[in-house]
């Protein structure tokens, strides 16, 4: 019963154009899905598998601040902050003791994103009311695409990810902020206050989940407690195909990623193009066990030998 | 050493505080089946995947029997209910249903929101041979000695709202449906009204349940541009198709469907316009009141549960098979299972809020009124087109039109349309 597959696209400049939406659409969604866990599991070594749940808090926070009646952009500004204080809660009072104790850290993280889930669940209801996609959509013969998801997300994602390489690599905080976390020993005896950055650096990863759950609050259709999973495969997956590096490996990542994504949707249906996501996965961590910029620093590394 | 032996000693003890605990726990649970009187089991979702529309077929569960035992019980007797939380889980619901059948002995089983889940339990069900009422809309087709299927099947709610589409707007059809069992077959039933009636199918997709980006979708129907989508979408991610639509403007497209508006009320969650001109075919929703003589189901219902966010489809279900068991148990004069099979195997009238509906004994199936609801741009619901259907799929078509007769056979297959169509 499954030769009843989706009758492919015919090649046109509009569904070119269609096919390049569908990219988009699919790039933003995984750089946004994976940055928080990317941060928090590059920068501190800690797998955080409530990830899924953190962004639903942020989904949360904007939608009953929407649904209070605050203009969506300020409700998604508050699902910001309120998933940023949430973060340090738990940094303080559960992470922390769980820094280079990479299994623990999976196995709490985990039962915290149980807790979270079904703490929405009793307080929250079954549902909370949707909220509609903003921005119409941009048609082409005979096609559309969202703006918001084609269009704004995407641009926003790439801003995130630029703004995040300026403030690990230009600012005073990045600087001390790596220190921290190559060697806290040494950071220490250089009067960086390495359990502040600690704080910082879980919170920011938090607030970038956050982001991701405000930004996806309208365009996620039902908001129920158990979203958080809708994110958790694609972070994921790109968190391992990008490798160590946590801003290249996220834009590598999630380009080849969704390369494979949207044209497998484009040309045999969205069953084919979540197959070929994760195939492509298996594949590359067969062929480059470290991942996209673990190849490329290694590659770099036996170049410099060579000379 | 010492310390070594005294973690020892109070691992041990909290060991067997738990091991107390998990005790208690059983006997204080399984003590409906142990005293004697009448039990039933209730397994609905209240949380998982499936709690959206699980949590309304439990409460409306719930709602029918503490009726029934305000008003005196059954033969003079309290019914206790068995009701713990499957929480969407196929394999919880297996360890669930092997309790409850053999644990509590329950004399009746209401259990299941999706086809997958009524056929992870369906082997337990015949193997202890227990009475089982399963509530939700579906693919159709069991046939099966102690279940009863009593919700409307594909046949039923497709077989009201395609034609109805077709006669509107076109015969171009596509098919979008969601990829296991259910959508499978609902699919193909389409393709088998279509045949019938001379449609055409234009475009067929079937989409995984985590699936929650229909861009590739939406441009792939705008290329077939059908006169109308038939949806079999099922499920929390797959919702966000109807946002999407409205996103990029194409509510002049109709909408047919059988799960969405009367399961998941989409029309009260969704800002209008996004499920503007969706036609379902349903037998119940909640807009639709109770249409017995000074019936009051729906204001009882939220008398008991004020924090219901919808009366569903299925939920009406299980408030009449309730009713429809309670009655046959009064006739059969006892609680005895096969007995009270034999009895609801004579076909009953009952009534329901959704109208007065038939059981049919030789097919386990109702015959349910059927409507096509329509959300408008507004998403306000209006009712049309309203017609009785029987289940005639198992009733004439199956084997080779002899059809399936549990009266006098014994049977536990589902049948599908390709048993029967070329499809």
């Amino acid at each position: 019963m499954i030769d009843a597959a989706a009758t492919p696209l015919q090649l046109s400049a509009p569904s070119l154009g269609a096919l390049l939406f569908q990219f988009l659409n699919s790039f933003g969604f995984i750089i946004l899905a994976t940055v928080g866990l990317a941060i928090i599991f590059g920068m501190m070594g800690v797998i955080n598998l409530a990830h899924g749940e953190f962004i639903l808090i942020g989904v949360y926070g904007t939608a009953l601040t929407y649904h209070a009646g605050i203009p969506l952009p300020l409700a998604m500004v508050a699902g910001v902050v309120v998933t940023t204080i949430f973060g340090v809660i738990v940094e303080r009072t559960v992470v922390r003791h769980l820094y280079d104790r990479l299994l623990d850290s999976m196995v709490a993280t985990w039962g915290l994103a149980l807790v979270i889930s079904q703490l929405l669940l009793i307080v929250f209801g079954s549902s909370l009311d949707s909220i509609s996609t903003p921005m119409g959509s941009v048609s082409y013969g005979p096609f559309s695409s969202s703006i918001y998801r084609s269009i704004f997300l995407p641009i926003v994602a790439v801003a995130v990810l630029g703004g995040l390489y300026v403030l690990f690599t230009r600012t005073e905080f990045g600087v001390k902020a790596r220190a921290t976390i190559k060697d806290p020993e040494t950071a220490r005896a250089m009067g960086v206050d390495t359990d502040r950055m600690y704080v910082s650096t879980f919170a920011i990863g938090s607030a970038l989940a956050g982001l991701t759950g405000a930004l996806y609050a309208p365009a996620l259709g039902s908001i129920t407690p158990n979203r958080g999973s809708t994110f958790l495969v694609e972070a994921f997956v790109a968190v391992v195909v990008g490798g160590p590096s946590v801003i290249v490996g996220t834009l590598s990542a999630s380009a080849v990623l969704s390369v494979f994504n949207a044209t497998g949707s484009f040309f045999f249906g969205t069953f084919i193009g979540q197959m070929l996501l994760l195939l492509v996965a298996i594949v590359a961590l067969r062929l480059l066990p470290d991942g996209i910029t673990g190849y490329v620093k290694d590659w770099q590394q036996r170049r410099r030998a060579e000379q | 050493m010492r310390s070594d032996r005294v973690s020892r000693r109070s691992v041990l003890a909290a060991a067997g505080t738990g091991l107390g605990m998990s005790v208690a726990g059983c006997s204080g649970s399984g003590g409906g089946g142990d005293s004697g009187g009448p039990t039933v089991g209730i397994l609905e979702d209240r949380s998982g995947n499936f709690q959206l529309n699980g949590t309304s077929k439990w409460q409306a569960t719930r709602l029918a029997i503490e009726e029934i035992n305000e008003n005196g019980g059954l033969l003079g007797e309290q019914i206790e209910i068995v009701d713990p939380d499957p929480q969407s889980d196929n394999s919880r619901y297996q360890e669930l249903t092997e309790k409850l059948i053999l644990q509590d002995q329950v004399d009746a089983l209401w259990a299941g929101y999706s086809s997958a889940t009524r056929e992870a339990i369906r082997p337990i069900i015949n193997e202890n041979e227990q009475l089982y009422f399963y509530t939700t809309q579906y693919e159709g087709g069991v046939c099966d000695n102690t279940i009863f299927p009593v919700g409307s099947t594909a046949r039923q709610q497709l077989g009201i709202v395609t034609p109805y589409l077709a006669d509107e707007f076109g015969d171009d059809i596509y098919i979008i449906a969601a990829d296991y069992n259910f959508g499978q077959l609902s699919g193909d039933w389409v393709n088998v009204l279509a045949q019938e009636n001379g449609y055409n199918i234009v475009g067929e997709e079937y989409i995984p349940l985590s699936e929650t980006d229909f861009s590739s979708v939406i441009n792939r129907i705008q290329e077939e541009d059908p006169d109308f989508i038939m949806s079999m979408l099922v499920g929390a991610n797959h919702e966000n198709f109807y946002d999407q639509r409205a996103t990029n403007g194409m509510e002049d497209i109709p909408i047919g469907t059988s799960t969405t508006l009367a399961q998941g009320h989409e029309h009260i969650r969704y800002d209008p316009p996004a499920l503007t001109n969706v036609y379902a075919g349903v037998s119940y929703m909640e807009e639709l009141g109770d249409m017995r003589e000074g019936g009051t189901f729906v204001e009882d219902f939220y008398d008991r549960w004020p924090d219901a966010s919808y009366l569903n489809q299925e939920a009406q279900n299980n408030y009449f098979s309730v009713y429809l068991w309670a009655e046959a148990v009064e006739e059969a004069g006892t609680f005895d299972q096969q007995e009270v099979i034999d009895v609801l195997e004579q076909g009953r009238d009952i009534s329901a809020p959704s109208g007065e509906l038939t059981l049919d004994g030789a097919t386990h199936h109702m015959e349910h009124e059927m409507r096509v609801a329509r959300a408008d741009e507004n998403h306000e619901i209006s009712f049309d087109g309203q017609r009785r259907i029987e289940p005639t799929f198992l009733r004439e078509e199956v084997e080779g039109g002899a059809g399936c007769d549990l009266t006098t056979e014994d049977k536990t297959t589902q049948y599908v349309p390709s048993d029967v169509y070329d499809v």
